[in-house]
Parts: structure tokens; C-alpha cells; sequence
């Protein structure tokens, strides 16, 4: 393993266009096997991004995001099998069962034993009932446990996980975030987690990176953080520090002019 | 614990005045809403633009050469027919083949799973290796029952073509694979507004592929193009076998040359559209 951590990101930098400023701005991060890692910022801040060029299917402009060692971005294939990912944003095909599903991803993951796999994932996520009903049937809750089975399927190294309860209600949410616990101790893979829920990111979070407008704001514990911002809570932290981020960035600006 | 309840549930209820009327049923505005939704939809949308023209243009060309044809009664009356019903059921063999490539990808599109499969330990050209095999299995049984229907309902055999079928279909087949690749391709590029291809790109090809009618009988500009169309090869090789002049060899050695051109093509393009999604970053919605 390269530097004791599953995944270890350097200086990572995203421009869309020559005329804005960077989406990712000089991000660098490392995650250690049963960590997790929430990447906390305001809408646009550049989450989605970072994602992408962590799962390495979005080429930055400069900077390395190295799994396991391997340049992800350059060799997907030698570690793609160790990753995984669920997005609120994606689903999975509506007219094939909960089962069916389950089925394709462990062949896709080239699973040695897919049948046993798709069985300890309907029984994990209490899928069972369920195993027979097509997926466009399905609640946004049930969806999001099968979003999870069809991530951690695979036996992932390293997780990543957009917004995965943003859908959900206070109970649905606690049971997923529950069952994300229990698989991160029990299986000891590295989360990377993006959420706008303050409240979860606490309960969830080993260490939580605070980006704004594309850059690294502060990355810490939550303790940290709280010491840091002088606050007693995430979402204090979370407005302090954007608003202290915004307000550097105008000074900085006119500074320029 | 005792649960409040609601002591209202018995009184006396005196609801407030409407603050607005409804809206009238016969209202012009809503319908105007609904219209400028179609006009912003068109405003920005080539393909939907070339779908207005492109239906009617195509089925015109393709019918007037088919008039063209019949009025010089070159072949005998049977032969024309088994002419008309042996290009029709290949026709459709080209077009299941390209569908089944872009239809894969759709779907997966339509069902917010691409980016799940772009994440796993599989490539964009496992998807089209899958998707071709899936299009064989199609072809197989559409096509087969075309041709049981046909035998059973008209009397025509396809397998009057002989052996000479299997090079035929075989051309055709990748033909379609390349036009699948191509439409993918446009599609990941433009996004789900772009699905119209997936229906409607191989019909560009009808008019100069020469399915029911012979190359000749095109305009001077259609013939040229058409030489280097793959099926208008097999079309025109298919009635060489059927008007009894023999296999031509010429013919299927052009067919698999540009074939193999349109595949290179597609691959090429397909490369480059993935490219430039991993630069740009693949949109997770893909949506109008």
C-alpha cells in the first residue's frame, strides 16, 4: 500500500474553461483503510468534480490520485475492481428485478462466486422480500440500500459515495448511514462520502475535507474543525468558514486589481 | 402517552372564498405554455430539426427510385418480387444490427446506469462487445421469423440465395455494428438529445444503398455515393444472384472493404468522443 492509505490524492487541479476559475483547485487528500472521509462544500464548490477525478474517470489538468499505488487516472483497469461508487444522481435498470440487478454487477465485478455474493448483499441490506420486484417499483428508500448492495457487492477497497441519503427520510437515512457504519468497521474499506446533511457528516465522519469555490478550506476531525472555526457544530463550521473562504478570495481579488 | 387531538373535527367549518377563479378550460395561455415548451425544445435542437425534413425527404427518394425501377421492368415480374421481399428482409437484418448497438447504450442511459458502468472494471468497448452479441441473438430471432413468414405467406425463400447469404448478411451485419458504434458515439457527444440518430441514421443510408432498386436507376450524384455504401454492394450482389448471372466476388470484396473502413471510423470516433469525456467529465443525468 502506497504511504500506509488506499487512496492518496495530490494537488489535483480541474479548469472547464480558460475564462472561470478552476472547478478543482490544488486538492490533495489521503484516505486510510476504515476511514471516512466526508468532502463537505456548498453547491458548485467543486464535490462532484473531485469525485470524478478520484474514481478516475475525469482527467485533471495537473496533480495524481494514486489507489493502492496505481495512477488511477492513467491504469482504471489494474484497480478499478478495488473501487466502488452509489450516487443519488444514478440508479440502476428499472425493469430488471432487485435480484436481476445484483446479478449483473457481480458478474460486471467478475465476482468468483456471483450466486453467494448476490445472496450476503440481499441479506445484508434485508433485500430478500424484495429480491423478485423490479426496480422501478422500488421506494427512493429501498432504492438507496440496493444503490449500496450493487457498491459494496464487489467487496470494495475503497467506497465512494455522492449524496447517498440526500433523498431519504431521518429514518431511511439512519438506517443506511447504520448499515455504512457497520460495513466500514466490519469490512474496514476507506469512505469517501459527499453530503450536505451537516448532522450525518458529524455522526459519520472520521475526517472531514471543507472545499469552497474548487479549493481545500480545511480538512480535519471534527474536533478539529470546531477548534479551528470556534464552533460547536458542523453546520457553524460550515458557514464560518465558507464565509471566511469568500471573504479572502474578494480580498484577494481586489488586492489583484 | 395520550396523542393531541384535533378539536375542530366537530365544529363548524366555514371555508374561505376562492382568492382566484380557476383557470378557464378553454384557456389560450396554458395551451401557449405547452407550445413555447415544443418551441424552446426545437429552438436549440438540430436533430429535432432534422427529423421535421428528414422523414419525409427519405421516403421520398426511396419510393421515387423504387418507381424509377418498376417503370423499366428489367427483371421478370417473379424475380422483382423476390427481389423486392429478399432486400426488405435483409434490409431489416442491417437495421436490427445497428439498433441493437445503439439501443444497449440508451437504455442504460434511459435507466441513469451508465456511470455505474463506467466506474466498474469494464470498458466502453466491453459494453459494445456485449451489445454486438446481443444484437446476433436479436437478429437471429426477428429475422427468423421474418423469413419462416415470409416462406410460409408469400413463398419466398431467402435461402434461394444460397450460400451466397451468409457473406451478405455477414456485411451487413458489421455494416450495422459500425453505424451502432457511430450513433453511440454522437449520442455520448450530444447527450440524450442526439437518440433520434439511434432511430433514424441508418435510413440516411436506404436511398443509396440500393435495397430495391439497382444502383443504376440513380441520379448520377446517388450512384457515386452509393459505391461507397457496403450494402449497396450486397443489394446489388443480391440481384445478380437472383436474375441468375452468378455471385459476383467483386461486389463483396467492396462490401467488406468499406465495411471494415466504417468500422475503423466508428472506433475512431468512438475513441475520440471518450476522450474527450474524460477531459470534459460524463454527465450523470444525460438528459433533454
Amino acid at each position: 500500500m502506497s504511504d500506509g492509505h488506499v487512496l492518496v490524492a495530490r494537488q489535483l487541479t480541474k479548469r472547464f474553461s480558460p475564462d472561470q476559475p478552476p472547478a478543482v483547485d490544488g486538492i490533495s487528500l489521503e484516505v486510510s483503510r476504515g476511514e471516512v472521509l466526508s468532502i463537505v462544500g456548498p453547491n458548485g464548490a467543486g464535490k462532484s468534480t473531485l469525485l470524478q477525478m478520484l474514481l478516475g474517470i475525469l482527467t485533471p489538468d495537473s496533480g495524481t490520485v494514486r489507489i493502492f499505488g496505481v495512477d488511477i487516472i492513467r491504469h482504471r483497469r489494474r484497480v478499478a475492481h478495488l473501487v466502488n461508487y452509489a450516487s443519488t444522481d444514478l440508479s440502476l435498470p428499472y425493469s430488471l428485478s432487485v435480484r436481476e440487478n445484483l446479478e449483473v454487477f457481480a458478474l460486471v465485478y467478475n465476482l468468483p462466486q456471483p450466486g453467494q455474493a448476490v445472496r450476503e448483499m440481499m441479506e445484508r441490506f434485508s433485500l430478500e422480500p424484495l429480491a423478485k420486484t423490479k426496480v422501478g417499483r422500488l421506494s427512493t428508500g429501498q432504492i438507496a440500500r440496493l444503490s449500496l448492495a450493487k457498491a459494496l457487492i464487489s467487496r470494495p477497497e475503497i467506497l465512494f459515495l455522492d449524496e447517498p441519503t440526500a433523498t431519504l427520510d431521518p429514518e431511511a437515512s439512519a438506517e443506511v448511514r447504520q448499515l455504512l457504519l457497520e460495513q466500514v468497521r466490519k469490512e474496514q474499506l476507506g469512505l469517501v462520502y459527499t453530503s450536505h446533511n451537516m448532522r450525518e457528516v458529524e455522526r459519520l465522519s472520521d475526517r472531514i475535507l471543507l472545499i469552497e469555490s474548487g479549493k481545500s478550506v480545511a480538512c480535519g476531525t471534527r474536533d478539529a474543525l470546531y477548534g479551528l472555526f470556534d464552533c460547536d457544530n458542523l453546520e457553524a463550521v460550515f458557514i464560518r468558514s465558507v464565509n471566511q473562504a469568500r471573504q479572502d478570495r474578494r480580498r484577494d481579488e481586489n488586492a489583484d486589481k | 402517552m395520550k396523542m393531541p387531538t384535533n378539536d375542530l373535527e366537530s365544529a363548524p367549518v366555514e371555508s374561505l372564498p376562492l382568492t382566484r377563479p380557476p383557470v378557464p378550460l378553454f384557456s389560450l395561455r396554458p395551451l401557449a405554455g405547452i407550445l413555447l415548451r415544443q418551441v424552446y425544445l426545437y429552438r436549440r435542437s438540430i436533430p429535432r430539426w432534422m427529423e421535421i425534413f428528414y422523414w419525409p425527404l427519405l421516403d421520398l427518394l426511396v419510393w421515387g427510385f423504387l418507381t424509377l425501377y418498376l417503370r423499366q421492368g428489367v427483371l421478370p415480374g417473379t424475380t422483382a418480387a423476390q427481389a423486392l421481399l429478399g432486400g426488405l428482409l435483409l434490409w431489416d437484418m442491417l437495421y436490427r444490427s445497428q439498433q441493437g448497438i445503439s439501443v444497449v447504450f440508451l437504455e442504460e442511459i434511459w435507466s441513469r446506469n451508465l456511470y455505474n458502468l463506467m466506474v466498474a472494471p469494464v470498458t466502453p468497448y466491453h459494453i459494445i462487445a456485449g451489445a454486438m452479441m446481443t444484437g446476433i441473438l436479436k437478429i437471429t430471432l426477428s429475422s427468423g421469423t421474418a423469413i419462416l413468414l415470409a416462406y410460409l405467406l408469400f413463398s419466398y425463400s431467402l435461402f434461394s440465395l444460397g450460400l451466397s447469404l451468409i457473406p451478405f448478411v455477414l456485411c451487413l451485419v458489421i455494416m450495422g455494428w459500425a453505424l451502432g458504434i457511430m450513433t453511440t458515439a454522437l449520442i455520448l457527444r450530444f447527450g440524450q438529445e442526439a437518440e433520434v440518430l439511434a432511430w433514424g441514421v441508418i435510413f440516411l443510408f436506404q436511398p443509396v444503398s440500393a435495397v430495391f432498386n439497382p444502383v443504376s436507376v440513380l441520379p448520377e450524384g446517388f450512384r457515386q455515393i452509393a459505391f461507397f455504401v457496403p450494402a449497396s454492394h450486397i443489394f446489388e450482389g443480391m440481384r445478380q444472384v437472383l436474375s441468375g448471372r452468378g455471385f459476383s466476388w467483386l461486389q463483396l470484396g467492396w462490401a467488406l472493404v468499406f465495411d471494415l473502413l466504417y468500422v475503423a471510423g466508428s472506433l475512431f470516433l468512438f475513441s475520440r468522443v471518450l476522450k474527450r469525456a474524460r477531459k470534459v467529465g460524463f454527465s450523470l443525468k444525460l438528459g433533454s
